[in-house]
């Protein structure tokens, strides 16, 4: 079983139509969305929910006010400014802001009166789903979720599982954007990464970001650049840049107004009725098979 | 005088164009650029780079002469970055988050804290701009958090400060729009747009954080963000449309502002984010 993963650095460069495109094109993939807090997968894939969980990683303190003495030992303990004073008599006492709390526990073992504990702080979902291209993994980070990279890791964990079970030949991961712990986590392991470059200037520096970790990961990586036209000579130094950190470009995908048409009607667009992209990204799956 | 966040959920949307040209047609905004992962604001400027940090947080080191190998420290950390083998005790830096429970509860104090890079601090003059200050992760770096609250500490509390936020709704992403007095939410009216859209709102429900909408793209096949926001009772505070030029504008690193029509919108923009905060 073979593990590919869709990253990009940048947002917004095409990586989650390419990767449903890949989904109808693979035959017997499981197909896992690791970009846990704004996943998109699920809006052209259409998922039935067939089982779901809840995903608690870290912990936040409760202070209970009848025990606490307003020493502000734990006030002073706090790396990460998370306790706060309330009340404006002599004997003031603290309370937690829970989104600044990192649940480290350091409050609790300082305090002289117990007053402090560590409770379970639930941070996300995740669905094993069907769709019309196989079955599907994904989730949903709470609002300001911690441990995304971990909710990613568990994703991934469960796709595989029913890969195996199923005797599937691939898994099919939509990364997130950016290069910190979910891009990391989802990267982590993989077969091949396929990177999705947009031709901009941003899209520039995005992309050497993305394929600098590549190299750091030692993991390997192909390359498409999407919306291609819009500049053709930062596509050719994004190739060029690729090829300097041995990340090969084996597609160029002009800009296709069928594109945004086929998401507006949830469908990849190797089921929509127009447009160039559809030998383009097929020829490209082709080239992603082959490697694999 | 006001602090403002262009934030998204969805990555691609156009917050840096937004935050860029909201600042360069401001004349002297602080621009913040805390999308550390993927820094971009700076390409749209000719910068004149004053000066450059490394910004550090501090990870265990275990000094061997002093450990006794008792385990407390692997015992009292939460994330699971130390584990202690019997004769030896092992650190994972990644995993660290630098609450110092480790040191502080040593009964040898054979734990001493030092410095690991996480990436840099640029501080930069720009012609237009009052500053354009930002932070960029070490490659390999798993924590962004840390870093963008760093960077945040350069914000005064004087002037227009614009923050560029990174895309998400997970802890950089809150961070970064968090403590800001007005956040604009750039999407766009396709289907992820919308949907994203609708995260990031639940983020700003959480903080309880001022917010307006504003559309770019406004032309792409897809649901109604306007009637959406209508409905919802936010203020649209404005549209960009959909047009290959402004795409071809952007790729090359140019700002709209440079053309009259766009300047337009974009100081209309402002005023009227000016007035929302003023409202406040």
């Amino acid at each position: 079983m073979k593990e590919i993963v869709v990253l990009s650095g940048k947002g917004g460069t095409g990586k989650t139509v390419i990767l449903a495109s890949f989904a109808s094109l693979a035959h017997k993939a499981v197909i896992a969305d690791c970009d846990v807090d704004a996943p998109n997968l699920h809006l052209l894939l259409r998922p039935e929910v067939k089982e779901r969980g809840k995903f608690s990683s870290s912990k936040v303190a409760v202070i209970d006010g009848r025990l606490c003495n307003g020493c502000k030992e734990c006030l002073a303990a706090c790396r990460f400014g998370a306790i706060t004073t309330v009340g404006n008599s002599s004997l003031r006492k603290v309370a937690i802001d829970n989104d600044a709390c990192e649940g480290c526990g350091v409050c609790m073992r300082v305090c002289p009166s117990d007053a402090v504990r560590l409770v379970e702080r639930e941070s996300g979902e995740w669905f094993v789903s069907s769709t019309r291209f196989g079955p599907m993994v994904h989730a949903l980070l709470a609002p300001g979720g911690e441990n995304s990279g971990k909710l990613v890791a568990l994703v991934k964990q469960k796709a595989k599982l029913i890969a195996n079970k199923s005797g599937a030949r691939l898994v099919l991961v939509d990364g997130p954007p950016g290069l910190s712990c979910p891009a990391i986590s989802s990267a982590a392991g993989a077969d091949l990464l396929v990177l999705v470059a947009e031709p901009t200037v941003s899209g520039l520096s995005d992309f050497t970001r993305i394929a600098d970790l590549c190299n750091h990961m030692k993991a390997e990586a192909l390359l498409i650049v999407n919306r291609w036209d819009i500049n053709a000579g930062i596509s050719e130094t994004i190739e060029k840049e690729g090829a300097r950190r041995a990340v090969r470009c084996i597609g160029r995908i002009p800009y296709d107004d069928a594109i945004p048409e086929s998401v507006a009607n949830a469908m990849t667009p190797m089921e929509w009725s127009k447009g160039h992209s559809r030998t383009l990204i097929a020829d490209i799956w082709k080239k992603i098979e082959d490697r694999i | 005088m006001a602090r403002i966040s262009i934030a998204s959920g969805k990555g691609g949307t156009g917050k840096t164009l937004v935050a860029t040209n909201l600042a360069a047609v401001a004349g002297d905004a602080h621009l913040v650029d805390l999308d550390v992962e993927e820094p971009n604001c700076h390409l749209f400027f000719t910068c004149e780079e004053q000066s450059r940090e490394v910004v550090n947080r501090k990870v265990p080191f275990i000094i061997k002469e002093k450990c006794t190998s008792c385990g407390n420290c692997a015992k009292v950390c939460e994330f699971h970055a130390i584990v202690s083998l019997p004769k030896d005790i092992l650190v994972f830096d990644e995993l660290c988050h630098g609450c110092g429970a480790c040191s502080r509860f040593c009964p040898e104090e054979a734990i001493e804290e030092r410095d690991h890079p996480i990436g840099e601090l640029v501080r930069a003059r720009v012609d237009g701009l009052r500053g354009l200050t930002y932070g960029r992760l070490k490659i390999g770096e798993a924590s962004a958090t840390a870093l963008v609250r760093r960077v945040k500490k350069e914000i005064s509390e004087d002037g227009l400060t614009v923050i560029d936020c990174p895309p998400g709704t997970a802890c950089p992403a809150v961070e970064s729009m968090r403590d800001s007095d007005l956040c604009v939410l750039v999407t766009e009216p396709t289907p992820f747009g919308l949907h994203d859209l609708k995260l990031a709102l639940a983020v700003t429900a959480k903080l309880r954080l001022p917010h307006v909408v504003l559309v770019n793209k406004k032309g792409l096949p897809g649901p109604d963000i306007k009637g959406f926001c209508t409905d919802k009772k936010i203020p649209l505070i404005g549209e960009l449309p959909f047009e290959r030029s402004i795409a071809e504008l952007y790729s090359k690193g140019g700002l709209l502002v440079s053309s009259p029509k766009h300047e337009q919108t974009f100081r209309s923009v402002l005023k009227n984010l000016l007035e929302e905060v003023e409202r406040l």
